[in-house]
């Protein structure tokens, strides 16, 4: 029993991370219409700032997220501007393509990171890596649980921003009919731009969280590509509310292959429950929420 | 107030806007009438920059619209409320509402301007936290008119207000576009609806095929040969 609510904790922890990874996703599924599928990638550049900002400068990972995050905010919002808005904006080519865009937009990110870095393990040590809390008989790896709040920090601040602000009611209007938003004044693509640096900088967020839990080399980019799309079909496309529902789902269903199968098969089972959701809720996790 | 002249406008190869040409003057009811596909929303779409056209101009209040960019038009006055509502459907009605003043003047009047709406409407302000897309067909359009005006606009532009209602919201509709007229409203309508519409407007264009083929006031229309044998059924 105790086995089975630590591994339940130690999941929905890192379940916290996933959901802001998936809700950056969202957001820019919900804008620009497509599944970015250099999230992932995004996320290992900003996992190799915050490691740069450690390595070179000694600025602890959790303070230099506050250089990372805005770096990759304006990182997003050049992809966007000058490699995706532009194939919106030509008639001949359909939007959807700019999936393929994003998928050549990651390859030549982990190449680049392969050849500048090249592809061995990296990661941080600090003073609080190996501290461990113990609650009862649940023992909870510091790092990981201010990262899970932090990330709820996060969630929060953007629901604040979507539904409160007129910047984001007018992100929610281009989302839901960009030419009603148009007559009201928006400009969707300045929308469209920021939405995508928006979504980069919540990707950055947790890219900046894993690092003093997770190792960084080139090839986590797809990786967190994989388990982005994973949690945001889980969340039923377009959902933010689902995106968080999909991290969770996500991150307790590893945390649950790791212990009860094998390390080794911690991203199998994700996978796994990624399909049985699949068949039997084709909708996503959607249809058990409102929002 | 707003004059178009010879505008031609194409969707790719197929052009729908024939040389067409009519001029809306400060306080007037000035209604597009036609059949299905005649270019009306057209357009009311290449007023508000939807849509560009390929020759001719559009000039409000001595302002080029044709070349401005669609999201800086309701900046001059200019509102389109569009054909089918258009209303975000997954935000509330007073979120709607304050999607129509996002900027400058507009913006520092949401208050009062949310008010003057429920005063308008008052079926808004007892819907004000339910999702617009929740509302009835009615309360939709009124919404839709609601979220034009709060803009704070010099011209308002409506495509088929009165589409898929029941008559009797029609009518509703109807006085409300002559109360906001008579407010001093300037409104350029698109209707469908020939025969109710030419009692109320002061003047009035019949576009056919993309052309402007007759215009003059309600009154000489309704009294029009071809305006009787082909729209009124007279």
């Amino acid at each position: 029993m105790d086995m089975f609510l630590q591994t339940l904790v130690s999941g929905l922890l890192i379940g916290g991370l996933y959901a802001i990874i998936g809700i950056g996703m969202t957001l820019i599924m919900g804008v620009l219409g497509i599944i970015n599928l250099a999230h992932g990638q995004i996320l290992m550049v900003a996992m190799y700032i915050t490691w740069i900002l450690w390595q070179s400068f000694g600025i602890d990972p959790y303070l230099g997220m506050f250089i990372t995050v805005p770096i990759v905010f304006y990182f997003g919002q050049f992809l966007a501007k000058y490699l995706l808005h532009p194939l919106i904006e030509k008639d001949s080519i359909l939007p959807e393509n700019q999936v393929l865009m994003t998928v050549g937009i990651g390859m030549v990110l982990v190449e680049l990171a392969r050849s500048i870095f090249s592809s061995d393990y990296r990661s941080v040590q600090t003073g609080y890596t190996d501290v461990v809390w113990h609650l009862g008989k649940i023992s909870l790896s510091m790092p990981i649980v201010i990262d899970f709040f932090l990330a709820m920090l996060l969630t929060l601040g953007l629901f604040w921003l979507l539904m409160r602000t007129d910047l984001g009611r007018a992100i929610r209007a281009t989302a839901q009919d960009k030419e009603a938003a148009t007559l009201m004044g928006i400009s969707a693509k300045k929308i469209t731009i920021l939405t995508f640096g928006l979504g980069s900088a919540l990707t950055a967020a947790a890219g900046s969280l894993f690092l003093p839990i997770y190792y960084l080399y080139p090839d986590v980019g797809p990786l967190f590509t994989l388990k982005a799309f994973v949690i945001t079909i889980l969340g039923g496309l377009g959902s933010t509310v689902g995106a968080i529902a999909g991290g969770l789902v996500l991150g307790i269903a590893e945390t649950f292959g790791a212990t009860y199968f094998s390390m080794g098969y911690r991203d199998a089972v994700g996978l796994v429950i990624f399909l049985v959701v699949l068949i039997f809720f084709p909708g996503g996790l959607k249809r058990f929420t409102k929002v | 107030m707003l004059k178009v002249k010879n505008i031609n406008m194409s969707y790719g190869d197929v052009q729908v806007l024939w040389d067409v040409s009519f001029e809306v003057h400060q306080g007037e009811i000035i209604v597009l009438v036609g059949a299905n596909g005649a270019g009306k929303s057209s357009i009311l779409k290449t007023i508000s920059g939807l849509q560009r056209i390929s020759s001719g101009s559009i000039e409000f209040e001595g302002k080029d619209l044709s070349q401005m960019p669609g999201n800086e038009i309701i900046n001059t006055g200019v509102v389109h409320v569009p054909e089918g509502r258009r209303l975000f459907n997954e935000m509330t009605v007073e979120e709607n509402l304050i999607m129509g003043s996002l900027n400058g003047e507009a913006k520092q009047k949401r208050a009062e301007s949310i008010e003057e709406s429920y005063a308008l409407f008052p079926r808004l302000f007892e819907r004000k936290k339910q999702l617009a897309g929740t509302l009835s067909g009615g309360e939709q359009q009124m919404l839709a008119v609601a979220r034009g005006l709060m803009s704070k606009p010099k011209l308002l532009m409506l495509d088929e207000p009165s589409l898929g209602l029941a008559p009797v919201l029609v009518q509703d509709i109807f006085e409300i576009v002559k109360s906001i007229n008579k407010q001093g409203m300037t409104v350029l309508l698109v209707e469908q609806n020939v025969q109710t519409t030419l009692t109320f407007c002061d003047r009035a264009y019949v576009l056919e095929n993309g052309e402007i083929t007759l215009s003059g006031t309600g009154k000489e229309l309704m009294n029009n040969e071809h305006v009787k044998t082909a729209y009124l059924g007279i």
